[in-house]
């Protein structure tokens, strides 16, 4: 059964959509990440047009981070407080984004500055995360169950403005998740995703929130970031495509319910570890995509694309 | 459907004056309408010569300037190197014939009329321009949209029933770029074109995808805003269904 995409112009197997939708959103549920970074790349290998992909995927991330937040918010994994500074800080970061992308569009280098800073940050976040939670995991192998710190104390400690976030038991400078949600921002208008593969870490590694809190508020901060994508995406560049963002958040939303619920059920060490081996992969797979000769040395573009 | 077409080309073959005109054809829809269950379309092109001769049958999609891309080797990675810009590539290219073009036209015949993918006028748009690899270029894109299915990688067969009636298939892949076609149906004669009939074909999109389509381009903004209210509402509603399980 075929359905044909107004917005993308071309007909997919709508078995596909949901089938693609489901495993992202499950993803997304899981670990807390709006699954852009998977969910673009896979459009594109449908044979989606790239602007359509990334506006479309901003539709449904939106639909599969409301859903996970629900989720979350009824077991009390929200930090309403974080999150809105995080948003804040990523709607200002946003715009200096948009601005760079307009400047390497200029250039014409755009598609490739995308893909480098995919394999950076990928490959970057993936490979610490990979290392810090296997080495945390041995330690609690070896020595046990033992009383540790809510988080390390360290110089950014010691910023102005500080703050009592209660949901998460911090108390720490408004500057911190400002900045986070700023740097998340400028990312985020570039490489077109949500961010979370970047934010969670960030959150657990810079910010020092536990992990149970990181997901649900990560997923609050996605949800706005999303949808200020889509109508920037709608308004400027008209590639949101409805019929497939309902395709996508009809698998999506499903997934996402079931991967918050098996999440629940796995330790923090054993989600990052997760995570960070599916963000090592997508890296690593876009690193070969850069490097290994291409099939074709030729690619086509309508003019004025790209 | 084959002896509807049949019936209809004996029609037009009586209803021709005499010896007036050596070629009369016509398509089996003149409007391919993309709707929600588009799969690509099969469409039948038929008629009658008034004597043996050959036909070809060339089917020609909207054309678009269009970029082509050569990737180079910078410090390891691949990245996009030269381009070069056609001027009027067409978005779709179908040829059919009842013998190989080669063996009834000459090259230069086939240059004139523009049959068969090797012989499609793909040159950038002003003259400096033109440098000495357009070549590999104009290969790479006839490549690419044959990868596609958008350019004919085999040129299909025109069938003759009998001496003077003939049919031919020209089958339109799910991709296809909307806009008016053009269906050109040539009559040979030792190696001569003596007639070319050109019969329009609109491909467009009808009902709900076209509705989406114009809403997405007119009221982009109140688009986006509904966009986000469906995902919110399904994301609501999933949430809101998984809690009572």
């Amino acid at each position: 059964m075929h359905v044909y995409l107004p917005i993308a112009e071309l007909s997919v197997n709508w078995f596909t959509l949901l089938v693609v939708g489901g495993g992202v959103g499950f993803l997304s549920g899981l670990f807390g990440v709006g699954g852009g970074f998977l969910m673009t790349p896979l459009l594109i290998f449908l044979g989606v047009p790239a602007p359509v992909a990334v506006g479309t995927g901003a539709a449904q991330i939106l639909a599969s981070s409301v859903s996970g937040v629900l989720a979350h918010w009824r077991r009390q994994n929200v930090d309403v407080q974080m999150g809105v500074a995080l948003t804040v800080g990523g709607f200002a970061g946003s715009a200096l984004g948009i601005w760079i992308f307009t400047l390497l569009r200029q250039a014409g280098q755009v598609d490739l500055v995308i893909r480098l800073c995919f394999v950076i940050f990928l490959g970057g976040v993936g490979g610490l995360m990979l290392f810090e939670s296997v080495r945390s995991w041995f330690r609690q192998a070896s020595v046990g169950v033992r009383k540790r710190k809510l988080h390390e104390h360290h110089w950014l400690h010691g910023l102005p403005l500080k703050l009592r976030f209660r949901r998460s038991k911090l108390y720490i400078s408004a500057l911190l998740p400002l900045t986070v949600g700023f740097a998340i921002g400028i990312l985020t208008a570039i490489m077109g995703v949500g961010g979370g593969f970047i934010l969670v870490p960030a959150m657990i590694y810079i910010l020092g929130m536990p992990t149970q809190m990181v997901v649900g508020t990560s997923l609050f901060q996605t949800l706005f970031v999303a949808a200020n994508v889509t109508i920037l995406q709608s308004v400027t560049n008209q590639t949101v495509d409805v019929m497939l963002a309902l395709m996508l958040i009809v698998g999506g939303v499903v997934g996402a319910q079931l991967g918050t619920r098996f999440g629940a059920r796995l330790r923090g060490e054993q989600l990052r570890i997760l995570l960070a081996l599916l963000v090592l992969g997508v890296g690593l797979k876009l690193f070969f995509d850069l490097v290994t000769t291409p099939d074709d040395f030729y690619s086509l573009a309508p003019e004025g694309q790209g | 459907m084959k002896l509807l077409v049949l019936a209809i080309a004996l029609l037009l073959i009586h209803a021709a004056p005499s010896r007036a005109q050596p070629l009369v054809a016509d398509l089996s829809q003149h409007l391919v309408a993309i709707t929600a269950g588009f799969t690509g379309a099969d469409i039948v092109m038929f008629g009658a010569t008034d004597g043996p001769g050959d036909v070809v049958v060339v089917v020609t999609g909207p054309p678009k300037p269009t970029i082509v891309r050569r990737k180079g080797r910078l410090a390891g990675i691949w990245v996009n190197r030269e381009s070069m810009l056609f001027a009027d590539a067409p978005t779709f290219y179908g040829v059919a014939s009842s013998k190989p073009i080669n063996e009834i036209l000459s090259p230069q015949q086939l240059d004139r009329h523009q049959v068969g993918v090797d012989h499609i006028r793909l040159l950038p748009p002003n003259p400096e321009a033109r440098r000495d690899d357009i070549p590999e270029f104009r290969e790479a894109l006839v490549r690419a949209r044959q990868r596609d299915g958008l350019y004919a990688s085999e040129p299909g067969k025109v069938t003759f029933l009998g001496e003077r009636l003939f049919r031919a298939r020209v089958v339109l892949p799910a991709k296809v770029t909307t806009g008016p076609y053009r269906v050109q149906v040539l009559l040979v004669r030792e190696g001569q074109v003596v007639t070319v009939q050109t019969t329009p074909l609109l491909v467009s999109k009808i009902g709900f995808s076209a509705d989406v389509f114009d809403f997405a381009h007119q009221e982009s903004a109140f688009y986006g805003l509904i966009a986000i209210l469906i995902a919110a509402a399904a994301g609501w509603t999933a949430a809101a269904a998984f809690r009572r399980i």
